[in-house]
């Protein structure tokens, strides 16, 4: 069963083949069985879990099962679930045992969907390997010397060692399509607003989006459709017509036109990913797409532009972790502001106290227009680049990461070399559009190489429809891990 | 432009963040980094561009002005670090 898509899970399950007590049990064994070498969950809680199991049997006994109902997920750590800890990677929440769910929280609930338990992430999902969590690396399924990618690394190491059917992340930089190509999955970013950030613990708020984590394109449809719609309590959360992500999945690709845009396929590319990603590239031209050549000459520019807005929204969203009201408060203060300023030294490790700082210092007196107004100009500037491509192209097709998972403790110490990691992803964000990686290839040391397709706004379809063909023709998103 | 160990602890104690003398140091040192990386952007010519705030170009939607929140005061400060009487305790900052 381990194997098996979340349309054979559902099907199985509403024949009742298999129940899911059977298959929540035989996924809670295979995580205690791998989860300590592999480090995935922060957060398990057998009997919940199970509680979920056999509310969904007696849904489909009652007749009343939904396409996801009864099947087993693993949440990122960033979103709130009742009565769960949800820590966000962080000491600072180590103690936070959620009064309430987050929207994909209750979304998941509705449907009968079981929750297996929490994935680790980078703290507060700044970071690109998994490294910066309170509760330890992930490590890379294909070799645990390695990185899983970030931030949502704990999710994508999950469903790539099959410790869950598939798995929620969260991108606000690429956290979700990085993670997802260095462990070979699947994972869609759906365009800003399509997933309402409500119980997601922000951030960037004007970059962060939730999406589906899987393996195949297949399976992400059916996550979004239940992830996505309108929610009242997210005000950037839009208000459009329900839509079917899984309708176009068989249609045929002739006349698709590809855009490659030049400046993903420069410098700083290692040479394993291009040749897998070219590789790709003929392939989807035997499925009948045509090439068009494209620039986006300001996409250079998206890793400093990032750097700025996201640690300034970051230093305002992470402000109410004082020590009052939830959370970590230091045992010992002399006064209010030191009992702030302890709290928030103790609760906040490196990387996240190097975050506030950059945007307490951009957005502070005197800096302001130099920084935080220059780096929203140039964001506008970014996102032209694509109105212009697809004007010539249907989808936009490149590398999700420079280089294969690189070693554990590689890049430690020096974060703008972390940062860099990011320099295919980050752009996306910026513009709000949709991207997703897929698996397509291994590179050096039998590492997986993802390929990035970005889409235009609410494309989301259409991009599940070109991955979904490209993973019939081949089955790079089906090889497993040996562990 | 590079930042001095005065502005380090400024923004450290802007951001509410207790430092000691070799954690600012380290600051230092990895933020003048990063600067240098964002300093990239100083190059680009914007006369003209009008900021991008947000990924979507829409106004703020609006409600009836009625609550719509209920009342979840055990629940909320069941998970607080020190509450008394229904109050968060903090330390004494009026005399």
């Amino acid at each position: 069963m381990i194997h098996s898509s979340l349309s054979q899970l559902g099907a199985a399950l509403r024949a009742k083949k298999i129940s899911s007590v059977e298959l929540t049990q035989s996924y809670l064994d295979r995580i205690a069985q791998l989860n300590p070498q592999l480090n995935a969950y922060i957060t398990l809680n057998p009997e919940t879990s199970l509680a979920q199991a056999r509310a969904a049997d007696a849904r489909i006994a009652a007749g009343k099962a939904e396409a996801l109902t009864g099947i087993p997920f693993a949440q990122k750590d960033i979103f709130c679930a009742k009565g769960w800890l949800t820590t966000c990677g962080s000491k600072m929440l180590h103690n936070f045992v959620s009064p309430y769910d987050a929207h994909v929280i209750s979304q998941f609930n509705n449907a009968g969907a079981v929750n297996l338990g929490k994935t680790n992430m980078d703290e507060f999902a700044m970071g690109s390997s998994n490294e910066t969590s309170h509760y330890g690396p992930v490590k890379n399924p294909w070799d645990t010397a390695r990185v899983p990618g970030g931030s949502s690394g704990g999710t994508a190491a999950a469903v790539a060692a099959r410790l869950c059917a598939a798995a929620t992340g969260t991108d606000t930089g690429g956290s979700i399509r990085q993670p997802a190509a260095l462990c070979g999955i699947s994972g869609l970013k759906p365009t800003y607003g399509v997933v309402s950030r409500y119980g997601m613990i922000a951030f960037a708020s004007s970059l962060d989006q939730a999406g589906p984590m899987a393996r195949s394109a297949e399976d992400l449809a059916l996550m979004l459709n239940v992830m996505a719609g309108f929610d009242e309590r997210d005000s950037t959360s839009l208000q459009r017509d329900k839509e079917d992500y899984a309708r176009d999945l068989n249609k045929p690709l002739n006349g698709l036109r590809i855009g490659l845009p030049k400046e993903f396929f420069a410098e700083g590319l290692s040479g394993d990913v291009a040749q897998a990603i070219e590789a790709a590239i003929s392939e989807y031209k035997k499925l009948g797409a045509t090439i068009v050549p494209i620039s986006l000459p300001n996409s250079k520019l998206s890793v400093p532009v990032y750097y700025v807005l996201a640690p300034a929204e970051a230093s305002s969203n992470l402000s109410r972790f004082d020590g009052v009201r939830y959370g970590y408060r230091a045992p010992q203060y002399d006064d209010l502001a030191d009992m702030y300023e302890k709290s928030r030294a103790q609760g906040f490790g490196a990387e996240v106290k190097r975050r506030i700082m950059i945007g307490t210092y951009v957005l502070s007196h005197g800096y302001y227009d130099a920084y935080y107004l220059q780096a929203q100009k140039i964001r506008r500037l970014i996102a032209q680049d694509f109105t212009e491509a697809y004007k010539q192209c249907d989808v936009i097709m490149g590398p999700t990461s420079p280089s294969t998972a690189f070693k554990l403790g590689e890049k430690g110490d020096d974060p703008v070399q972390m940062y860099l990691s990011d320099i295919y992803t980050i752009a996306v964000n910026l513009a709000g559009l949709p991207g997703m990686s897929i698996p397509c290839g291994f590179g050096a040391n039998n590492m997986p190489v993802g390929l990035q397709i970005i889409g235009n706004y609410f494309d989301e379809a259409r991009m599940l429809n070109v991955a979904h063909q490209f993973q019939l023709a081949t089955d790079w998103h089906s090889r497993a891990p040996q562990l | 432009m590079s930042l001095s160990l005065a502005d380090v602890e400024k923004v450290a104690r802007l951001a509410r963040l207790a430092m000691n003398e070799q954690e600012i140091q380290a600051a230092q040192t990895q933020l003048n980094s990063i600067f240098g990386l964002i300093a990239e952007m100083q190059a680009v010519d914007t006369t003209g561009i009008a900021p991008m705030s947000h990924a979507q170009d829409l106004a703020q939607r609006l409600r009836q002005d009625v609550v719509t929140e209920t009342n979840q005061r055990e629940a909320f400060q069941a998970i607080a670090p020190q509450v008394e009487q229904g109050l968060y305790l903090v330390p004494q900052v009026i005399e």
